[in-house]
């Protein structure tokens, strides 16, 4: 038993390892290609100065970026090795990542090295990273930009959604009156009100902040409404029967009860509010990713827009995972008891 | 646990219950007369036992006197005072699963006194429920993590924490594997002698009603109401196998064959 159990370790061990390096293999494959392959197009590398002591071409940076990778999963590896789902989880995205990895040296060669892919509407790896490089400060700022505008709009997005969601489930009369209005207005894309917002506002910042909100605020009130209302009876007359007054029956019966459908509305939210932020941001902001991207239009500096959303992709998962973690702290009683 | 103790010493009554009718309408308008003239009065401290076949107002009966429904007419009484509305005073089990998914097992025992804003004075009750019932260790446990049985002595602890006067219990154990029930009808016996609550029990099972009440009571249903009260008196601690016992058991099972028996048959053509 003991004997089969650890040769059984062994060979899942030398599994575990193989997968790992075919994990790291395709960006390692990336660098050599970008190393190793002449550069056979007459393509212009400019260096850039970082700071006052280094300077650096983008070509050194997409190494760098690619070694960061290896470093990222390496660890990656590592600290997931020891528990069991992890490490399956890691096993299981080790042919994705490869194929990534195989994609980009395939690309830098075609995009870069010999340029056969049109121009400029499809550069090379190493050449987006060049918006960072000429104007890293600038894709920062506006980055922050899109982050304000997406933080302030989200979040009372939410507290609306969540407020009005909470008075029509619980009161019929409201149900009444503002569910219809919700249900209209609902499926009317958010910056098809931009013309309003920009005239009715006092600033632009305020305008798409307006239109996030109310894209936001629709599938949360909606779902939040659901969830309160279809709370078990028997629940309330439970809490009834222990002394409960009304505040414990919203706060600590209809409230929790909503709580996963809530979640849902802000899953479908962030994905409806990020598109109303980028899209309010190309029709008039004078600042964020989209904004960027029109700007780099105009010049043709088609690796500046993928850059832009190269950062876009970058940060809707980073707000997903957010969103995420706080998701699986709130609902966490429902662990084991839903299909994950 | 003493002998005898709990045994009706006391005959003041506690819940008078009169001529209660209660009348539902149901989807396409027709009527049902849930409860129809019913009248019972429950003595301080008692073990009642109500009993029945399906339909016949059981819980309609405990559902007003929990105050969770009222009456179309007559009245129900606690200690003289007129019943209106829930109160902690009467704790309710429920037939369904009740516990709230969301609270921890010790959160749900503990709701009673949140709900009436005294969780932070009788917190310390809380444990002291809990190791009542044998849950030492499952505190943190989420609802659907423990099994039928745990569930049950949950919902059962989690009235009693608010030390009501009248516990009502609509079919606790019916769910329950017969280890778990008879575990638990023992348990709700302890508890019962503990807490010196009058206990409203509704069952479908006779033995369970011979083995805990002091008195069972028998409805029959269309209309629904008490067809008959029969006192159990029988020592405690009850075994379940004595001759006394199982005498009771073929009496009341034979009235509720003549209750079921209905004088014409519903045939529809
Ligand atoms: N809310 C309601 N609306 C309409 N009819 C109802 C309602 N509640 C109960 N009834 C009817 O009243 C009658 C008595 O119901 P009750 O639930 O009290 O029966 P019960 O004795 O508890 O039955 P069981 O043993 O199946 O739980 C039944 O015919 C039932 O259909
Ligand atoms: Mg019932």
């Amino acid at each position: 038993m003991e004997k089969h159990s650890s040769s059984l370790l062994v060979t899942k061990g030398g599994r575990y390892i193989l997968l790992s390096f075919v994990t790291i293999l395709g960006f390692t494959i990336a660098i050599l290609a970008n190393r190793l392959f002449p550069q056979i197009a007459d393509v212009v590398i400019e260096p850039y100065p970082v700071g006052k002591l280094f300077v650096i071409d983008i070509n050194e940076l997409y190494n760098l970026v690619l070694l960061g990778l290896i470093l990222l999963y390496v660890v990656q590896a590592v600290y997931s090795y020891p528990d069991e789902d992890r490490r399956r989880m890691f096993l299981s995205r080790a042919p994705f990542r490869f194929a990534a990895g195989a994609v980009l040296a395939v690309w830098d060669v075609l995009g870069t090295k010999l340029l056969l892919l049109p121009q400029p509407f499809f550069p090379g790896p190493a050449r987006i990273l060049e918006a960072f490089l000429a104007e890293g400060d600038y894709v920062l700022e506006n980055t922050l930009y899109s982050l304000r505008l997406f933080a302030s709009g989200f979040f009372l997005g939410v507290a609306a959604g969540v407020g009005t969601g909470i008075l029509i489930g619980w009161f019929p009369k409201i149900y009444y009156w503002v569910y219809p209005v919700l249900k209209i207005t609902g499926v009317i894309p958010a910056v098809a009100w931009m013309p309003f917002a920009l005239t009715l506002l006092p600033t632009p910042f305020a305008a798409a902040t307006f239109l996030i909100v109310i894209c936001a605020w629709f599938p949360i009130a909606s779902t939040t409404a659901q969830g309160i209302a279809s709370t078990p009876k028997v629940l309330f007359e439970a809490a009834r029967t222990l002394g409960a007054k009304t505040s414990f029956l919203m706060f600590r019966v209809a409230i929790p009860h909503a709580m996963p459908q809530i979640f849902t509305g802000i899953s479908i939210a962030n994905a409806f509010a990020f598109t109303t932020l980028v899209m309010a941001e190309m029709m008039g902001q004078p600042g964020g990713l989209g904004y960027y991207i029109n700007a780099s239009k105009v010049w043709s500096a088609y690796y500046k827009v993928l850059a832009a959303i190269v950062v876009m992709a970058i940060l809707f998962s980073l707000i997903l995972w957010v969103v995420g973690l706080i998701q699986s702290r709130v609902l966490r009683w429902q662990r084991g008891l839903v299909k994950q | 646990m003493a002998k005898g103790v709990g045994q009706t010493v006391n005959t003041k009554t506690v819940l008078e219950i009169k001529n209660v009718n209660r009348v539902y309408t149901d989807a396409n308008e027709s009527t049902i007369e849930a409860l129809k003239g019913v009248s019972l009065d429950v003595a301080e401290g008692e073990f009642l036992a109500i009993i029945g076949e399906s339909g016949c107002g059981k819980t309609t009966l405990l559902r007003l006197i929990a105050g969770l429904d009222d009456p179309d007419a007559g009245e129900i009484r606690l200690s003289g005072e007129r019943i209106t509305g829930t109160d902690p005073g009467r704790g309710y089990v429920f037939q369904q699963n009740s516990l709230f998914p969301w609270m921890t097992v010790e959160k749900n025992i503990a709701s009673g006194l949140i709900a009436r804003g005294v969780y932070d004075r009788e917190k310390q009750e809380v444990p002291e429920y809990i190791r009542l019932v044998g849950l030492d260790g499952f505190e943190q446990s989420y609802p659907h993590q423990i099994s039928g049985g745990m569930a049950q002595r949950v919902a059962i602890v989690r009235a009693l924490i608010n030390k009501p006067k009248v516990l009502l219990l609509d079919e606790p154990l019916g769910a329950l594997d017969a280890f778990t029930r008879a575990d638990l009808q023992d348990k709700l016996l302890e508890l019962w002698q503990k807490e010196r609550a009058t206990m409203i029990l509704v069952t479908h099972d006779v033995d369970e009603a011979i083995y805990l009440a002091d008195r069972i009571v028998i409805m029959t249903p269309r209309p629904g109401k008490i067809s008959e009260i029969i006192p159990v008196n029988l020592g405690r601690p009850r075994d379940r196998g004595t001759v006394d016992f199982l005498d009771l058991r073929r009496i009341i099972l034979g009235k509720l064959h003549l209750a079921n028996a209905r004088p014409e048959p519903e045939y529809v053509l």
